[in-house]
């Protein structure tokens, strides 16, 4: 046998055929072009803002004195402080509004979801309208409607809105009367933090002891015993304090109490309606996506319309929810940017008051789109996370 | 709406990177050849610069441009108007999307040494106040402790509020809005009890957007040093003369009696300031580049100085304004040119 050669090409052996050595040269040029025209930018950018005389870096962030002020803070800040905590401010309230905002959100779509299969017809229409209308009207008109709302059509302080003695709402915002810093509200919130660990033990060792002897416990009825139990142990271990400050009007406004601006209202309203509307909607897929023959056997089985629904539809339904539910997660928190339209001080609006005083306008972007974009990534790392954990075990 | 604005600044920002241009001296090339000047305004301010029903800019921001126009094409309307945000102005100026920002902007150090861009000098002194609804019965800024403020970010404003209560020792709430439309609105909806910008821009927004201007007080009391004037890119010392030297021939000229009504008999003058100003004596329009009738091409389109504040911002306008600081050095204020030698 003779080896047939073609001439002027090299041997089947060779690199150039090699379709792992291709796959390898291949990903080196790419990554080599993006290392490139990312150095090609930076290095244009700097070189054209010194020509220019703009300053550049990120000393301000340390350096300088904010000395703006912010209206709301989780953390305390006032002017003097400097412009990373004034970020760290901003960044504070975004995640602020955005937790609370998922958890309504998910609550109120998974109802409204669960109501536009109901058999119901009154039900069922409302709920359709509902959606229908709220996802489809843009969320900054939304935003802006209800901050008008609330401040054009709540009464000035002076003349606020009255519930139970101390509760007062008014254009400057809702005021609630609120407990005293002292040690025994801290060990309470530490002994309901602890509580939910607890329940989750519980959980497991009442299921085990189900499956061992089919005995079923009331475990709903325990978990709320401890989670109380445990916050109510807290609160009087530390003293049992009962000293509230409540709102009185002073002057221009209410001091005391605990308060919640128009701005954050305005802002967890528009986004929890908004972003409800939407959930509302892949609840409902996911439950239609459960083969009906699941429920016919729980109903066969003698299963209540209520228990079909918590133990047979709803966690299969899950598996497919979750994925979708993450984007709307994200959706949420991105469309908090849209604070800056009604003055929530978050942080693109901290960054944006930073961005004028400083003029260090590519710094400040660049920080809140990384501070978005490592928000973003984390929850959709722990999305990822309960996904893979609820996902169907094939066996 | 809100977020088009910002993706715009960052839009130039990045403009500002790409093209490798050094704009050294070359502003006032690139001006010329284009054949006119882009002038960066606010966004609507009246007595300031705002578009009148016609849709034509009117205010003493927009004269000011008007003047450096008519000074180097001879046409007061050579010229195109850019209307910019408090977020914008800046980054429009740096990326070259305007020539000259005439946009009531305060000049400070920080503005100037570090956004490369310089200032040419003041057109409006002025400070900042306090509006109030003349309900609430505050007679001083004084008894403001715990009020909620309403102001416009990033603004000279919001640092000298913050300064300023802090240094009284009160305390107060700010509701911060960026687009100016919205935080007047929100105002005038009762959600703050103060509204704070300069003086000049209260006096302009109780006169204009207040649904009734006898129901707000603006406060006796001014907290800060508030000089308004144009800015221009760092990089081309020619035209920044140029803007620098029309505002101060336009004080000059109030200051010598020349009008845009006598301008051409002024021309006659045997005053040697006079001569010089109007380019009789020649010289001095060719240390700037320009035709020795630079000064009186301006003060015939647009007037000057006490012309310019008369009609726009001065008694006998909805704004009302006195002259006071404005008023030249030798009316008891502060305006004060350099001499034209």
């Amino acid at each position: 046998m003779t080896d047939v050669t073609r001439p002027g090409r090299p041997a089947a052996g060779s690199l150039l055929y090699n379709r792992t050595a291709r796959a390898i040269v291949y990903q080196v040029v790419l990554i080599a072009t993006v290392i490139a025209v990312g150095w090609w930018l930076v290095d244009n950018t700097l070189t054209n803002l010194r020509q220019q005389d703009i300053a550049t870096g990120f000393g301000f962030l340390t350096n300088r004195q904010a000395g703006f002020a912010i209206s709301e803070s989780v953390i305390p800040y006032n002017e003097t402080d400097t412009y990373l905590r004034a970020f760290i401010v901003g960044l504070l309230n975004t995640i602020k509004v955005a937790l609370l905002g998922i958890v309504l959100a998910t609550l109120l779509g998974t109802v409204i979801g669960i109501a536009r299969l109901s058999p119901n017809w009154l039900l069922r229409k409302l709920s359709t309208a509902y959606i229908e209308t709220i996802r489809n009207i843009p969320v900054l008109l939304q935003l802006i409607f209800w901050y008008t709302i609330l401040t054009e059509t709540l009464p000035r302080p002076q003349q606020a809105l009255q519930a139970f003695d101390s509760v007062f709402l008014s254009n400057r915002g809702l005021f609630l009367p609120a407990p005293v810093d002292a040690l025994g509200w801290w060990l309470a919130l530490l002994g309901l933090l602890l509580s939910i660990p607890a329940v989750i033990w519980f959980r497991r060792v009442a299921r085990a002891h189900q499956d061992r002897t089919g005995e079923a416990w009331p475990t709903g009825l325990i978990s709320v015993g401890i989670v109380v139990g445990l916050g109510v142990l807290g609160w009087l271990a530390g003293g049992a304090p009962a000293a509230f400050t409540s709102p009185e009007l002073q002057g221009f406004n209410f001091r005391g109490g605990a308060r919640v601006s128009p701005e954050f209202l305005a802002l967890l309203i528009g986004l929890t309606l908004y972003t409800a509307a939407f959930i509302a909607e892949i609840v409902r897929s996911g439950i239609l996506a459960v083969s009906h023959g699941q429920t016919e056997a729980a109903m066969a089985l003698g299963f209540g319309r209520g228990l079909t629904l918590r133990l047979i539809i709803l966690p299969q339904a899950l598996r497919v929810i979750v994925p979708p539910m993450t984007s709307q997660y994200l959706n949420l928190t991105k469309n908090s940017s849209l604070a800056i339209a009604i003055g929530y001080p978050d942080l693109v609006s901290t960054m944006n008051t930073s961005l004028n005083q400083t003029g260090q306008a590519i710094e400040c972007i660049a920080i809140a789109m990384s501070v978005y974009l490592a928000v973003s990534l984390g929850i959709s790392l722990f999305m990822n996370w309960y996904n893979a954990r609820i996902a169907l075990r094939e066996r | 709406m809100k977020h088009s604005k910002l993706i715009a600044a960052a839009l130039a920002a990045v403009g500002a990177m790409s093209g490798s241009t050094a704009f050294a001296g070359a502003d006032l090339d690139a001006i010329k050849a284009r054949g006119n000047l882009i002038c960066g305004v606010n966004t609507g301010l009246a007595g300031f610069s705002i578009p009148d029903s016609q849709g034509e800019w009117t205010g003493l921001d927009v004269d000011v441009c008007r003047a450096v126009a008519a000074a180097i094409f001879g046409d007061a309307n050579a010229v195109s108007f850019v209307p910019l945000s408090a977020q914008q102005r800046f980054t429009a100026l740096q990326s070259g999307e305007v020539d000259i920002l005439s946009r009531n902007t305060t000049w400070t150090l920080t503005r100037d040494v570090s956004l490369g861009i310089v200032f040419t000098g003041v057109t409006y002194y002025d400070g900042q106040g306090f509006m109030v609804p003349a309900e609430l019965g505050v007679s001083s800024a004084r008894e403001l402790d715990g009020a909620t403020v309403c102001v416009q970010s990033g603004t000279t404003t919001e640092l000298n509020l913050a300064d300023w209560f802090r240094g009284q020792g009160m305390t107060f709430e700010p509701v911060v809005i960026e687009s100016f439309d919205e935080s007047k609105t929100a105002f005038f909806n009762g959600r703050c009890d103060v509204y704070t910008t300069d003086a000049s821009g209260l006096a302009s927004i109780r006169a204009i957007d207040a649904p009734n201007p006898d129901d707000y007080v603006i406060l006796p009391e001014l907290i800060s040093k508030e000089p308004l004037g144009p800015a221009v890119r760092q990089g081309d010392p020619q035209f920044f003369n140029i803007v620098k030297w029309v505002v101060f021939a336009l004080i000059e000229a109030e200051e010598y009696g020349v009008t845009s009504q006598n301008v051409d008999e002024m021309k006659g003058s045997d005053n040697p300031n006079i001569q010089r100003l109007l380019g009789t004596a020649p010289g001095m329009g060719e240390l700037l580049g320009l035709p020795d009738d630079w000064a009186a091409r301006a003060i015939a389109a647009v007037g000057n100085y006490g012309e310019i504040f008369d009609r726009n911002v001065g008694p006998g306008t909805p704004l009302n304004l006195q002259r006071g600081l404005n008023a030249l050095w030798k009316d008891g204020g502060i305006m004060y040119a350099p001499p034209i030698r």
